[in-house]
This record gives C-alpha cells, structure tokens and sequence, in this order.
C-alpha cells in the first residue's frame, strides 16, 4: 500500500473533513501538523500554488482543497462510500457542497468579526440559509447521506463543534433549537457517530484559538479609518 | 430514446455555454430553452428554487443546478469524449484548476472592473493568470491534445468574454506579452470545431457588454 500523509493544521475544520474521511474508509495515513506562521518546506513543495492545509500525499503525488481531497479519497477508496450512487442523487449532494462554500462563507465572514448589533443582524441572515439546508437538504432524514453520515454531513461538519465555539466567541447563538430543530439534532447526532466523536480537537483549546482569533479580527476593523458600515470582509 | 435531457440558459452566459459546450462534445442531443433572467420563467423557479439561476439541466425529469455539478452528471452518465481523466490523480489535479479558475482567477477578473484600486486588482488579477499559464506548460488545451473539463470550466477566459471586456473597459489583463501561452491557448479554444459553435454571437456579446459597462476608452 502506497504511503497516505497528511498535512494539517489542528483547528482547521476543513483539515478534519479529510481526517473523517480517512477514518471512515480505515486508511492508514501520517499527520504532520503545519505551523502555519512558519510554513514548511514540505507545505510549500506540496501545496506551491495556495500553500494552504490541508494536503493529502498519496504515494508521493500531492492533492490540495478539501473537496478536491474528498472527491479523490471516494475514487481512490471505494469503500464505505460517502457520496451516493445514483447519479442524480449524487449531483445534489454535490449542490449543497458548493451551496455550503457559495451561500454560508460570505454571511460567515460577517457573522464572526461582528460586533454589537451586527451581530444579530448577521445571526439573522445566517439562520435563513441554514434554515434552507435544514428544510431542503437534510428535510426529515437523520444525517445529510441519509441512514448515515456521507460526504455533504462530512463537508458540513464545521456547524457541528467548531461553530459553537465560534458562536460562544460572538456571544450570539445561531443554531438556536426552537429555530433549526432538525439542524440542531443533526449536530448533537453528527458528534455521536464513533468516527467523528474520536476525531475532534480539544474543545478548551478550539474555543480559545476562536476567541483569540476573534479578538484579532474585531480589533483589525477599529483600526480601519472608515466607519464601522465598512465591509470587513 | 425516452431520456430527453432540456437545457435552461442564457445567451450570453459563460455558465450556460460550458453545459452546451459538454452535452455538444459527447454527442448528445437536447432541447435548449433561453431564460428571460428579468422574467424568470415558472420552470426555471420550479427546478431551481434554491437559487433561481440558470444553467439548469433536466434529465429523465430530474433538474440539477450548478455549472461545474452539471458538467460532472454529463461526465458520468454519457461515457464518450470524457471530460474528466480516468486515473484519479489527474482527476484530483482537473478539479483543483477548475476550482481554481472559479473561485481565485474569475473574482480576480471581474474585481478589476469595479474595484477602486484598479492597479492592484490588475497585479492580483494578473498573479492568477500566471499560474494558470504555469499550468497549461505546453499542452494545447489543459486536457492535453484535446478540450477537457478545465478548459471547458475557463470558457470565460478562453473564448470573447474576457477579451470583450478588458477592451471595453480599457484593461490589460490577457495579453500577449504577459500571458503568451494562455492566449495561444485562447486561440485554440474559440477555434476548436465543437466550441465555436458553442460561442455567443460575437458582435451581440460585445455589444452587450458595451451597455453593460459603457465605452469607456
């Protein structure tokens, strides 16, 4: 078998989506952690073009971008897929991942840095996309995959744990019950399935990393010499 | 065949074209329905109420939205002229570019065209291009002797849309001097038999982009 390393950063939410998904198909890989304020040689070699994490190494070929890393792992792993078979059902587990990376990373970027009522206002407007992953996407069903977890739970996963950390961050909630129900479930079922609940970081240290990195941003836009209503994104 | 496959889209859309362009290279027939984006027809609100966008294809009945979602169906269900490499390495590889010239090189691109700072846009817009020239080395197309999925996902690049609109607003950012490779490239694409007959009409893409962004000089 050809060697499997991965190159990662410890908080990074989109580093543990390849880790899941390694785990789920029983792949036996390495895992280097980067320190991304003093990348290394082997970062830069793999990853020339967005020196980014994380980086799967198969065999010694490279693969950058999380999804791209995801899509490759179902390929190269067949077992236990992750995406579904049938074509058409396979293109919509496809959609919601780029409506994930489309819809929630700009109304994300407003949400973390906010500040007094922003922070609403954004809370709002992030409640009404996930309401319509909630009721289009994972409708009834217990997971996005169906009985079980697949690539779009995987690829969601950051909702799960990492965001209520950055949600206690803010000091608004989002994924408030009485609004997302089934989300809600979907997160308290998601961190109880083996693979995942093994593979998380250390929450104390993922809340302290997001509040420290919140602290960084929210005092980087008081800096700016335009008025609070810039765009900080 | 009872399979009917029907393509939502619009003229001038790169979007739109790159379906055209898949379903034209493998072959298969389909009946295209143009979107009126200002009048957005029951159908289209129908099969795509999570955005309301075009392109959207139906098959068998089913609706998916989403260009590069699309061209992935189009890849698995009809086999000939394959978009996609077979060996998933360079499938990995297609779809890091494809994404790539999505999500870095088109932002890049049009930020040029609002942003206030138009020199640095142009540099950031300019850095992405190098890499992607850096990417096609010497290959005619990036899937190699002929169109793949990459080439197909960087139509706005390659055929009049960026052309047109860098000389209507009166930017340098595909040149020859800068970007030989990429041009040459260019040049292939909206000459390739199957893609040019995938092309907007160009004098109606240039003149809509003339009242789209003005005759500024």
């Amino acid at each position: 078998m050809e060697e499997v390393k991965l190159l990662g950063f410890w908080p990074s939410p989109f580093v543990y989506r390849v880790i899941w998904a390694l785990k789920l198909k029983d792949v036996q890989f390495d895992y280097i952690e980067e320190d991304l304020s003093n990348k290394s040689e082997l970062l830069l070699r793999y990853n020339p073009v967005l020196k980014k994490v994380p980086v799967l190494i198969h065999g010694g070929k490279a693969i950058a971008e999380s999804l791209v890393i995801l899509e490759y792992i179902e390929e190269t792993w067949p077992q236990n897929p992750l995406l579904p078979k049938d074509p058409h059902e396979k293109a919509l587990a496809r959609f919601w991942i780029q409506f994930g990376l489309e819809k929630m990373r700009p109304i994300h970027q407003a949400y973390f840095p906010a500040i007094g009522e922003e922070r609403e206002k954004a809370a709002k407007q992030y409640q009404e996309v996930l309401k319509i992953v909630e009721d289009q996407c994972l409708g009834d069903q217990r997971f996005f995959g169906g009985e079980t977890i697949g690539m779009v739970d995987i690829v969601y996963g950051m909702l799960a744990y990492w965001f209520e950390c950055m949600e206690e961050a803010v000091g608004v909630k989002v994924i408030e019950p009485s609004i997302l129900p089934r989300l809600h479930a979907w997160v308290n079922n998601f961190k109880q399935v083996s693979v995942i609940k093994d593979n998380l970081p250390h929450h104390g240290k993922l809340l302290a990393y997001y509040k420290t990195l919140r602290e960084k941003l929210v005092s980087a836009r008081s800096t700016l010499p335009t008025p609070s209503n810039h765009d900080a994104s | 065949m009872g399979e009917e496959v029907k393509l939502f889209g619009v003229w001038g859309s790169p979007f739109s074209r790159r379906v055209e362009m898949a379903l034209k290279l493998k072959g298969v027939e389909y009946e295209y329905f143009e979107e009126d984006l200002q009048n957005k027809s029951d159908l289209l609100l129908k099969y795509n109420p999570v955005h309301k966008k075009i392109p959207v294809l139906l098959h068998k009945g089913k609706p998916i939205a989403e260009s590069a979602v699309i061209l992935e169906y189009i890849d698995e269900t009809w086999k000939g002229f394959p978009l996609l490499p077979k060996d998933p390495y360079q499938r990995a590889t297609a779809r890091f570019w494809a994404r790539f010239v999505e999500e870095k090189c088109m932002p890049a691109l049009f930020n040029c065209t609002v942003a206030e700072d138009r020199k640095k846009a142009v540099e950031e817009a300019h850095e992405t291009l190098k890499l992607l020239e850096n990417e096609l080395k010497d290959k005619k197309f990036f899937g190699g002797e002929d169109i793949g999925f990459v080439d197909i996902v960087a139509d706005f690049i390659g055929g009049y849309w960026l052309r047109d609109i860098q000389e209507i607003v009166g930017l340098e950012l595909l040149t020859k001097e800068k970007f030989p490779k990429l041009c040459e490239w260019s040049d292939e694409f909206v000459n390739h038999a199957v893609i040019k007959e995938c092309l907007p009409p160009r004098d109606k893409l240039f003149a809509f982009f003339r009242t789209r962004f003005g005759s500024k000089s």
